[in-house]
């Protein structure tokens, strides 16, 4: 997603990113990031919450406005619940990140990929 | 500075209060370093290596964003659902990772294939909590941003940095410039 990015904003299309995995967003660097500290899955804003979906938006249309150099982050200080255990579990033995068939199909597409690359294709 | 272009990896860090917090903030998950951990555990000696730059393009506002055309472009894996609950691909108009909808599709219509997101904490059954086309319409009703690009753009992920920078990339950008895009809302799962 971050490499799309780039690739419009080096093209004259302004972009902001909308994001919950800061450090693979900042590694490859995009200029403009809306940062919410939430799980995979809502970085634009809590689930059925109109609000909030309004007020993490509305910080992606004041970077628009107000970034002046690439590699702009803003975080929202939303927090997803009061305990972290999400933040703890989430790639690790315990909790697994993906299971049965999301497994299957990450494992085909994986090969599918590593063959391709074998024959040059990649 | 030369230009927008050439502008050196400057990091600005703001940090808005959005939302009255419950308590200090922790930091945030080190995706990376956990996934590399998590693989490496499971057998996988290679760990993924990520896309790096330590510059960024940069392209400023040419319009006030309440002239502005806005596109989204999503990695959210999003679909159209026919009535018998297939996914409708009449309208999507793929081209390699790359596809396509109708901004005005009806949001009872849309959700989302993808797999890849934290299954153990939330859902992706709220649409507009990744792909938030109901909120940018009523930001179009407010007069905050112009106008909806005619078509929203989606991207499959895939393993291949090259692919992506060489096919996928320019095939969304010249979506967008057929579509006269200003200004474009990126959202990944």
């Amino acid at each position: 997603m971050s490499l799309v990015a780039r690739h419009l904003e080096a093209n004259g299309i302004a972009t902001v990113m909308f994001g919950t995995a800061k450090d693979i967003v900042e590694h490859c660097g995009v200029a403009r990031f809306v940062f919410l500290d939430f799980p995979l899955g809502n970085s634009c804003g809590r689930s059925f919450d109109a609000d909030h979906q309004h007020q993490i938006l509305e910080l992606g249309m004041q970077l628009f406005e107000n970034a002046t150099a690439p590699r702009t982050t803003v975080h929202a200080s939303s927090i997803w619940n009061d305990d972290d255990e999400w933040k703890r579990l989430i790639f690790t033995d315990d909790q697994p990140f993906l299971s049965g068939e999301a497994l299957e199909n990450w494992m085909t597409a994986k090969q599918r990929y590593r063959d391709n690359k074998a024959a040059g294709q990649r | 500075m030369d230009g927008p272009a050439n502008s050196t990896a400057l990091i600005q860090v703001a940090t808005v209060e959005i939302t009255k917090l419950g308590g200090a903030m922790s930091a945030p998950v080190r995706y990376i370093d956990r996934t590399r951990d998590y693989y490496l555990g499971q057998g996988y000696d290679k760990p993924y290596e990520w896309a790096h730059h330590d510059d960024a393009p940069f392209t400023p506002l040419t319009k006030p964003l309440s002239d502005s055309r806005v596109a989204i472009v999503s990695t959210s894996d999003i679909a159209v659902r026919k009535p018998d609950g297939d996914r409708d691909r009449d309208n999507e108009f793929a081209v390699g990772n790359v596809y396509s909808l109708p901004s005005d599709t009806p949001i009872d219509l849309l959700y989302s294939r993808q797999e890849h997101y934290d299954q153990h904490a939330t859902t992706l059954d709220d649409v507009n909590a990744y792909y938030p086309v109901s909120r940018l319409g009523e930001l179009v009703d407010r007069g905050r941003i112009g106008e909806l690009a005619p078509r929203f753009h989606g991207v499959y992920t895939g393993y291949s940095k090259r692919k992506t920078a060489e096919i996928d990339a320019p095939e969304v950008l010249r979506r967008c410039i057929e579509d006269e895009v200003d200004v474009a809302v990126m959202t990944p799962v």
